[in-house]
């Protein structure tokens, strides 16, 4: 997408570089390409108009600067404005004196509304507060105890030593419709109970509800009065389309939110109703949800939620999530391997894994800047991925410690057990021993060795990067780069 | 009449509840001839829509196209043809639910996480009983908090049984038990809950490939019917969904849920037109009998209020 984008923000804007200014017909000839990746990634319509209005109106006149091509120095400027227009960020949870603050949640059916009072309870229990958490859910079957279980793993498992209490009435539940009205007592008990506990904060769980539904709103709208929470949170999907703005809105009018918190961040939505949702109400988002454990909770970051919406790539995102997979001790275990040229097939096996752990790898490779467009084309293999799975499991200890023990026999044996053909297992030995022989280079070799490396590799076959097919080249800036692993485990972690 | 109500007057009361809300009003500048104008107030409406780009600008080449053909005369007609064409689309499947001839027939409710699949399958399971049907539930969620509970008080306010397992459990362990039930007792109807899961994750897509395996295994021809169940407000991203969710357990039509908000769903159009899977019921709000057939007129209809 990015690519495409910048590809087509670059013909649309060509004939610009000789004059060396901004004009309005290149400029809205070039908008058409980001108009159409923001509505793929589902920003409101009217939205995106008004966006393309504001862009139009920054981009004019400005100069292009000489080492910029227009069409990246646009990007530039809609990159910008979107990660203004999502900023600043603002993850605070204000606390109040005396306790206990109240945070309402609230938000459409089955928006996430219950899980993420646990990932707040966490994340308060991990700053040390302690919490009560109330459910005021009296209409889903089995809301409240979801929200039961839910808050008493928090207390049990999550980080720090505060207590995270449960307050309910399951006695007051009833069908559908029956019970509009009666959340309001129990959230004014809940709140006195919480007084009387002490507990720093507490959260209130509330019904899903359809923003058009006037006797379910105006029960928010009470509960509002009569507790006067002290924040009031707005459950959004991120996967959700142009309806955001309505039920933001809406929601909006009546109870006036004090953020907004994005779940279901870990789907592949480019989350275009990020903005859609800052834009009509104005609240700052606070947090997206990564998951459905109660630890899954990330701050928001408008700088990389910009790039995603554009479609190029979330770099930082994909960075954390290979450390928290790949540990630094094995890092530096690894790092230290490959300078000896000791590389395993067990090693080779691990990183398989912990690369399939990250993610489906299209979905990884395209968290790459630029990669995001050649994606498209490119097959990666994930059949094939099980394949060589298949194929390790089926080596004996000392066959993977040593690939050179490999001889006929053995290799019928592998097939056989790994259900492939002897043609596959010489394939990935071939592919194998390649590998280990550029580490090494890469690793051990000065730069002299380095260079080497990266010539054999830019001309090694694509099919020869196991489970890959029609990789298109990633160009030779990156590799360069590839200088330990260690050390850039290191740096990352000083980063921080 | 079938076993569901039918969808136009289920959208007529939503859009009533819509309009009175929202303060919106009827009609609009879509008569008249094809100018810039109209042009961009149907893309605009399609977009508002959740139909999308790619497909909006489908249906609007092809609008150009007719109108270079000279096919549009009256004041009226794009609007009209539009809705024939949308209609077209939408059209020359069958929306019926497969049952199984004799023994059960095993239906199988898949989606992301939150979409409304328990609800969806409490609603099936009301509209079966009431035909007289027998029906049994299998409690396949062994996941989220509190989801066999939600799904056991659905089936002790319908009447009908449930068969569960250990929470944490195998969710594979539960279709078979559930299956062999249903054999056993001769139940007409099998309906499967599954837990929320997103499309992107491998093994869990690869767990449902499993479930659906142990239903076929045990019984010819199952699972009958495997609905992914939609969030009508689902954006984009719902084409890859159905396209997920349809490599790992073959769909076979769309529950879209939740229709009685002010989401229109037209993500629909685009993944019957791509992937050729149809919406078969929809789910018009949270009690056992907010569920209907899907209608293409009147969902199109709907589509373009604005
Ligand atoms: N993958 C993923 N799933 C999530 C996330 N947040 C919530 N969920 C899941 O979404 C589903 C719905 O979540 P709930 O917390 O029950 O939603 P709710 O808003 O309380 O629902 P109602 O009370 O029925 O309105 C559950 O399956 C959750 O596990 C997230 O960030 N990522
Ligand atoms: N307004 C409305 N709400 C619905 C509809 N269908 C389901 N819901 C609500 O949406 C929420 C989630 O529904 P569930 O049936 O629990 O969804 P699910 O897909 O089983 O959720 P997980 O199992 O957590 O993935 C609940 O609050 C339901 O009452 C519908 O057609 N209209
Ligand atoms: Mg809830
Ligand atoms: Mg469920």
């Amino acid at each position: 997408m990015f690519e495409s984008l910048s590809q087509g923000l670059g013909s649309a804007l060509r004939n610009l570089s000789g004059r060396g200014r901004i004009s309005e017909d290149n400029v809205r000839e070039a908008m058409a390409e980001v108009r159409t990746a923001l509505l793929e990634a589902d920003v409101h319509v009217d939205v995106v108009s008004d966006f393309c209005e504001e862009v139009v109106a920054a981009a004019l006149g400005r100069e292009v600067t000489r080492s910029l091509k227009p069409g990246d120095e646009m990007i530039g400027i809609v990159h910008e404005r979107l990660t203004e227009l999502m900023g600043p960020v603002d993850s605070h949870i204000m606390l109040v004196e005396p306790v206990p603050t109240i945070v309402m949640m609230c938000g459409l059916q089955g928006s996430g509304k219950t899980t993420t009072c646990g990932k707040l309870a966490a994340y308060l229990k991990g700053r040390g507060k302690s919490v009560m958490v109330a459910a005021a859910d009296l209409q889903r079957p089995a809301a409240v105890e979801q929200l039961g279980i839910v808050t008493a793993q928090v207390d049990r498992e999550g980080r720090g030593s505060a207590k995270v209490h449960f307050y309910a009435e399951p006695e007051k539940c009833a069908e559908y419709g029956r019970v509009t009205g009666v959340a309001v007592g129990v959230c004014r008990r809940a709140v006195k109970a919480a007084r009387n506990a002490g507990v720093d904060v507490v959260i209130l769980d509330t019904a899903g509800r359809l923003h058009i539904d006037d006797a379910l709103m105006k029960e928010l709208e009470s509960v509002n009065r009569a507790v006067n929470p002290h924040q009031i949170y707005l459950i959004v999907d991120a996967m959700v389309g142009q309806d955001a703005v309505n039920s933001a809105k809406a929601f909006h009018e009546r109870l006036a939110v004090d953020g907004v918190i994005l779940t279901k961040f870990d789907s592949d939505t480019r989350g275009g109703a990020a903005l859609s949702v800052k834009r009509v109400t104005g609240a700052p988002i606070k947090f997206v949800g990564t998951g459905e454990r109660f630890e899954d909770l990330e701050e928001f970051h408008p700088q990389r939620m910009a790039g995603r919406i554009l479609g190029m790539g979330d770099v930082v995102g994909l960075v954390e999530r290979a450390q928290q997979e790949v540990s630094e001790d094995e890092a530096e275990r690894l790092a230290e391997k490959m300078a000896e040229g000791r590389l395993t097939m067990d090693d080779f096996l691990d990183q398989l894994r912990s690369m399939r752990r990250m993610g489906p790898m299209k979905q990884l490779l395209g968290m790459l800047p630029g990669v995001g467009a050649a994606m498209k084309d490119m097959d990666v293999d994930e059949k094939q991925l099980d394949r060589l799975e298949g194929i390790v499991h089926s080596m004996t200890s000392r066959e993977r410690e040593n690939i050179k023990l490999l001889n006929k026999s053995r290799v019928k044996r592998i097939a056989r057990g790994s259900g492939t053909s002897q043609g596959e297992v010489n394939k990935l030995t071939r592919q194998f021993e390649m590998l280990q022989k550029m580490t090494k280079q890469m690793a051990g070799g000065g730069m002299k060795g380095r260079i080497n490396a990266i010539r054999e590799l830019s001309k090694a076959d694509p099919s020869m990067i196991p489970g890959m097919s029609g990789m298109p080249s990633l160009g030779r800036r990156g590799t360069t780069k590839t200088t330990s692993l260690k050390r850039r485990f290191k740096q990352r972690k000083k980063g921080r | 009449m079938g076993l569901f109500a039918t969808t136009a007057g289920a959208i007529r009361r939503v859009l009533a509840r819509t309009r009175e809300v929202m303060g919106g009003s009827l009609g609009g500048p879509l008569s008249g001839p094809l100018s810039a104008e109209v042009i961009d107030e149907i893309e605009g409406r399609l977009m508002r829509a959740d139909v999308g780009p790619g497909a909006t600008t489908a249906i609007i080449d092809e609008l150009r196209a007719s109108h270079r053909a000279g096919r549009f005369t009256g004041a009226g007609d794009t609007i009209e043809f539009l809705k024939q064409r949308l209609k077209q689309r939408l059209q020359a499947v069958d929306r019926s639910l497969l049952m199984a001839p004799d023994g059960p027939t095993v239906i199988l409710m898949v989606g992301v996480n939150g979409s409304g699949k328990t609800t969806s399958l409490a609603k099936m399971a009301a509209s079966f009983r009431s035909r007289g049907q027998s029906v049994i539930i299998a409690a396949a969620d062994t996941y989220r908090a509190a989801a066999v509970s939600q799904l056991e008080i659905w089936a002790d306010r319908l009447d009908v049984d449930i068969v569960k397992g250990a929470a944490g459990g195998d969710p594979a362990a539960v279709v078979f038990d559930a299956v062999t039930a249903a054999r056993a007792r001769g139940i007409d109807v099998l309906l499967i809950d599954t837990a929320g899961r997103l499309h992107t994750q491998r093994n869990l897509m690869r767990q449902l490939t499993k479930i659906r395996g142990v239903a076929a295994k045990k019984i010819a021809g199952a699972p009958h019917e495997v609905l992914l169940v939609l969030d009508a407000t689902a954006g984009q991203n719902a084409i890859r969904q159905a396209e997920q969710f349809k490599a790992a357990v073959d769909v076979t039509g769309i529950f879209l849920a939740k229709l009685d908000g002010t989401a229109k769903g037209g993500i629909v159009v685009a993944i019957q037109d791509v992937l050729g899977i149809p919406v078969k019921l929809i789910g018009v709000g949270e009690t056992p009998d907010d569920v209907e057939t899907f209608e293409p007129d009147a969902f199109i209809e709907a589509m373009f209020e604005p």
